[in-house]
Order: C-alpha cells, then structure tokens, then sequence
C-alpha cells in the first residue's frame, strides 16, 4: 500500500511558499486602483482639466508630492464610523450583525454631551442645558466618557443576551434596539440638541484628534483579534458555532462580550463625534451602522462569519473614503454617490459568495 | 472492577421520551485494547457514544473511568478527564488553522491574569501541533492555513490529531471514515494502527466490517438498544458472516438472550 510508506512519518508542515494568499493583499490593491481610476478620470474628465485627486503634479511645489490636503480630510471622514467598524468587524466575525450602531451614536452622543457642558458660554449662562442644576456643568471630562462608555455597554449587552440567550436572530434583536436607540436619542432633552461642551471634551474629537482614536483603537482590536483568546474564540464561534460549543467554548456568553465591546466601541465613536461637532443632536449617525458595515464587507470580512480582519477592515475604510471623496472630487451629484454606493457595498458582498463558493470547491 | 479496564458502563441507559435509545448496556474496555461498536443504524451506537462523551446526560447506569465513576456535564468535561472524541460530523472551525483547531477551547495561553484577553503561545502550540502530527503520522502542506481548503480525509486526520497531541485515555471514533475515498481511509487506519502500537485504547463504531476486522480486537454488536454480542475477533473463530448474523437478529450471543 502507497500510504503505509507514511505509517508514522510525519511530513515537514510548515512550508512558507504554501500559505494562503492574503485576502487584505486584494483589499490593498482593490484601493489602488481606485485611486488610479480616479487620477485617470481626473486627466479624461474635460471639465476637470486635468486635475488629480491625490498626487499633487505641480511641480511649482516640492514640499508634498501627495495632496495631502486631500488625504487629511479623508482620513479624517472615515475615522469616527472607522472607530464603529472596528467594532462591527468582530461582531460580523462572530457571525452576527449589529445594525444599533447608528441609533446608538445618536443616543449615546446625547446622553454624553449632557454631561460635558460648560457652564458659562460667552459670561451667559448656557443656553443649551440638558440638565437644570448647577451640578451638571464643567464635570471632569473623565466622566461623561465612562458614562458614555457604560451606556454603550448596557446596550450591547442587551443586544447579546437577547442573540445568545433568546436566540432570536441578530438582524431582528439590533433592529429593534436601533429603534429603541433613536427613540432615546430624542427622548433624552425632547428633541432639543445638546451644544457648548467643556474645553477638555472639545479637545477629545478636535483636530485629527478622531484620527488618532481610529489608529490607537484599530492597533488594539488587531491585536486583541489576533492574539488573545477572545479573538481566537470569536473567529471559532463564526466559523462553525456547534464545534466551538463542542470545544468547550462558553458561546453565550463570548456572544454577549462580542456585542458589548462593538456598542462600548460605537459609544466611543460618538464622544469623539459630538466633541469634533461640539454638539450633539438626536439624528446624528445617521446610516453609520451601514457605513460600517460596508466597510468591514468592502475590507473582506464575510458576512456568513469567521473570516476577515482589522487590518481588512481599516483598508475597506480607505476604500470607502477614498471612494466617497473621489465622487466629490469628480462632481458626481450628491444623489448618484448613495447609488454607487450602494452597488458597491452589493458588489463587495457578491464578490465575497464568489470567493466562498471557489475556496470550497 | 480490576485495574485493567480503562472504561466500563453498568446498566447505562437513555430514552428519549418512550423511545428506549440504549437499554441497560454493561460494556468493558481494557487498557490498551482496541474495540468496535457495530450494528444498524439506529441499534444505539451513537447514542452509547454520547453518554460516555457527555454529550447527553444519560437516563440510568453508571460510567466509570479509568478506575473512578464519572459524571460529565459536557464534552469539555470528558476531555479533561482524557477521552478524546473524533465525531460524525467533524467539530472543526473551517477559517482556523491546524493548530488552533487542535486546541480549540483549551489553547496554551500567557498572561492568564487579563481574562478573556489572554495572550495566545501560537509557538507552543505550533510545536505541540508539529509533535502531534509527526506521532501520527498525517502529513499536511502548511498547518498554518485554514482547514477549509483541505481534503476531507486531511480534516479527519486533524480531527483523530488531537488524541496525539493531547495524549489522552481514551479514543472514541464515531464512523472516522464514512466519508472518505479509498487512499484517505488508508491514512486513516494508519494512524488507528500508531495508537495500537502506542497502546491507548480506542473505540470505534464503524460499518465497514473489512477495516473492524483489519483493526480491532473485539467486536460489540447492538441491536435495537441493546448490546447483543460480544465477540474476540482475535480467535479467528468468528467469520463476517457472525457479525452480520448478529447484527441483523439471525443470531443472539448466549448470555444476551434478553437483547433478542
């Protein structure tokens, strides 16, 4: 018998040139070409008169090759729902959905603001109180930030009781509390938006301070899904849920974790919203929860579970800003870049059930 | 119960509502011996299998275990105590590689202290993973890519991979080969034979009466919930024809007359 040759040898089983090909690699060069399609319609596009959208050809500079201008503000348009995505990521992972996230900025970004208002605006008492004591202004900025981060908590945890524990599905629990969320959001001041918070509270979202959350945040969760068990586990769980039950894995409660730490997240991206705003009204996030969702699906993280990654996901980020800020750029009316959008996110998602169905033959 | 019996269930039973699964079911494993579990389908096979896996909680009957009576809540349970379970439908997370596969819910961890954020030792595990496989010998291009890419009898054997890795008590396999082409049954059996040499005990239920034959000592037939035979294959004095006798109700083993 040919295999009896084997009996008890082991082959040599770690062979660089076999590894998988990084799906974040596609990603990567998915966002280059946009680029290049982009620079290229800048130079056909008659009315745009030979225009670039990122590489800076005037020559007549030499400080900056790239448009840096450019590329600041799209960096800093996709960070705050980048920051939501993040969180997103790990839960479509786990092989969830969590559609509260845009509500729950709302929401959080209103309960927040309350409690980071200064007292005295212009030597006027503050027009905008949420609240009317004296007690509720000029609070240490440390606490409107655990309130915030408290509140995004409870919310994800209810999320993942009622998937782990009732077994509904995903879609339907993070939909109601996407109505539930919107319904605080306006129930919180009765409509009334929140303004002029404490100079600490501004200085949390101002400048490329949103940026630097995304980054510092984007590093942590990539590490946390890549090298703790909590990553590992939610990996499993989206993978196959029965053998990761059958491993012994705590799937419930892992489930209620997952949520948890992508509201807390999503809770976050609403201080630093609201503090770059400098205020916080009821419809704020609005379509975040899908903006977040499409950048994680764009970053190849596959909707059926267990697949994609952070650094995919901050990648599909680019992607979709590089994508929203070249439709400006080309002028395409405001109406014609939700519907680009939107085929987009669609081709993404067909693109992801093409490579599934090829990867299982 | 003498030393040398690593597994032995007294009276078990499971019913599902008034369905009699497995009726008072009195089996012996010794150390080291390999044993089938044969009989059609629905005789109460798996579901034997279950009850010594924790998988279900049985109605009645005792299980005990290398010397001790057991009572697993759950799988996880089970696998602590040693026995190492290859199921029908394999418990592999596809997107994971070989390694974390393996260790699936008990993974070498560092920093124990952050809770649910402790750090993962891929290198340990790496290294165990390479150990466990070179130990049975099954070959795989590059553990470190995900097992959905892999031939069904490569996932089998990093399956029956983990008993190696994990040196457990016990081995259970429920049909290792059902699924698998001629060559992949081939590896399979192989590595069945490395852990007869190793001397750890395995169970196997199984329909393929050439591989029981080519590979265990002992075969224990059940029909309709009850264990009907027990018969040493080793003899030679037991033919095919017996176990299917058996199997199918021609023949009733003295001693299990009230199984007929």
């Amino acid at each position: 018998m040919a295999n009896q040759t084997q009996h008890g040898i082991g082959g040599l089983t770690y062979d660089k040139s076999k590894r998988a090909w990084p799906n974040e690699a596609n990603v990567f060069i998915a966002l280059v070409l946009i680029i290049l399609a982009f620079e290229a319609l800048g130079q056909i596009l008659p009315y745009m008169d030979g225009q670039s959208m990122l590489f800076d050809f005037n020559l007549n500079r030499d400080d900056t090759i790239l448009n840096m201008a450019r590329i600041k503000i799209i960096i800093l348009q996709v960070s705050i729902i980048g920051i939501i995505a993040l969180g997103v990521t790990q839960v479509i992972v786990s092989g969830g959905i969590d559609l509260s996230s845009g509500p729950l900025v709302g929401a959080a970004a209103m309960i927040v603001m309350s409690f980071g208002q200064t007292a005295l605006v212009n030597g006027n008492p503050n027009p905008s109180a949420a609240f009317a004591g004296d007690w509720a202004f000029d609070l240490p900025v440390i606490l409107p930030i655990l309130v915030g981060l408290a509140f995004g908590a409870f919310i994800g945890s209810i999320n993942g009781s009622l998937i782990a524990y009732t077994r509904i599905p995903p879609f339907i629990a993070t939909l109601g509390m996407f109505l539930i969320c919107r319904g605080i959001a306006q129930w919180w001041t009765k409509g009334q938006p929140i303004s002029f918070p404490t100079p600490q509270y501004a200085a949390l979202g101002s400048g490329m301070m949103p940026v630097v959350w995304f980054a510092l945040l984007a590093v942590v969760l990539f590490l946390v899904m890549k090298y703790t068990v909590y990553g590992k586990h939610t990996y499993a769980i989206g993978s196959n849920e029965d053998a990761a039950r059958m491993s012994g894995i705590n799937v419930k409660r892992h489930k209620v974790l997952v949520y948890m730490i992508a509201s807390m997240l999503a809770a976050f991206a609403a201080i630093v919203l609201s503090s770059k705003n400098l205020t916080a009204q009821a419809g704020m996030g609005q379509f975040y929860e899908l903006y977040a969702i499409a950048m994680a699906v764009i970053g190849g993280v596959s909707l059926t579970g267990g697949r994609g990654s952070i650094v995919g996901t901050v990648l599909g980020a680019m992607v979709f800003g590089v994508i929203q800020s070249g439709f400006t750029f080309i002028k395409l009316d405001a109406f014609y870049q939700l519907m680009a959008m939107g085929a987009i996110i669609i081709g993404a998602v067909v693109l992801d059930q093409y490579r599934q169905q090829r990867g299982t033959r | 119960m003498s030393e040398d019996y690593i597994l032995e269930t007294r009276g078990l039973t499971k019913h599902y509502g008034g369905v009699h699964a497995l009726q008072d079911a009195n089996f012996k494993l010794r150390k080291g011996e390999h044993i089938a579990i044969m009989g059609d389908n629905g005789a109460g096979k798996s579901t034997f299998v279950r009850q010594i896996t924790g998988v279900e909680t049985r109605t009645s009957g005792e299980v005990i275990f290398d010397g001790k009576p057991v009572n697993f809540a759950g799988p996880l349970d089970a696998r602590e105590a040693g026995i190492e379970t290859v199921f029908q439908t394999l418990a592999l997370a596809d997107d994971l590689d070989v390694p974390d596969n393996l260790f699936l819910g008990r993974e070498k961890t560092r920093f124990n202290f952050l809770g649910p954020f402790r750090l993962l030792d891929y290198k340990a595990m790496r290294e165990q993973t390479m150990a466990g496989l070179e130990r049975t010998g099954v070959k795989i291009p590059n553990i470190r890519n995900s097992i959905r890419n892999m031939s069904g009898g490569q996932r089998q054997c990093v399956a029956i991979a983990r008993t190696a890795t994990f040196a457990s008590k016990l081995t259970i396999m429920d049909e290792p080969t059902a699924a698998l082409g001629v060559q992949e049954t081939a590896q399979v059996e192989n590595i069945i034979r490395t852990l007869k040499d190793s001397g750890e005990p395995l169970i196997l239920v199984s329909h393929n009466m050439r591989q029981v034959f080519d590979l265990v000592d002992r075969v224990v037939v059940f029909r309709r919930g009850r264990i009907c035979a027990d018969l040493d294959i080793k003899t030679g004095d037991v033919t095919g024809e017996d176990v299917v006798a058996y199997i199918t109700g021609a023949k009733t083993q003295e001693g299990f007359e009230d199984a007929a």
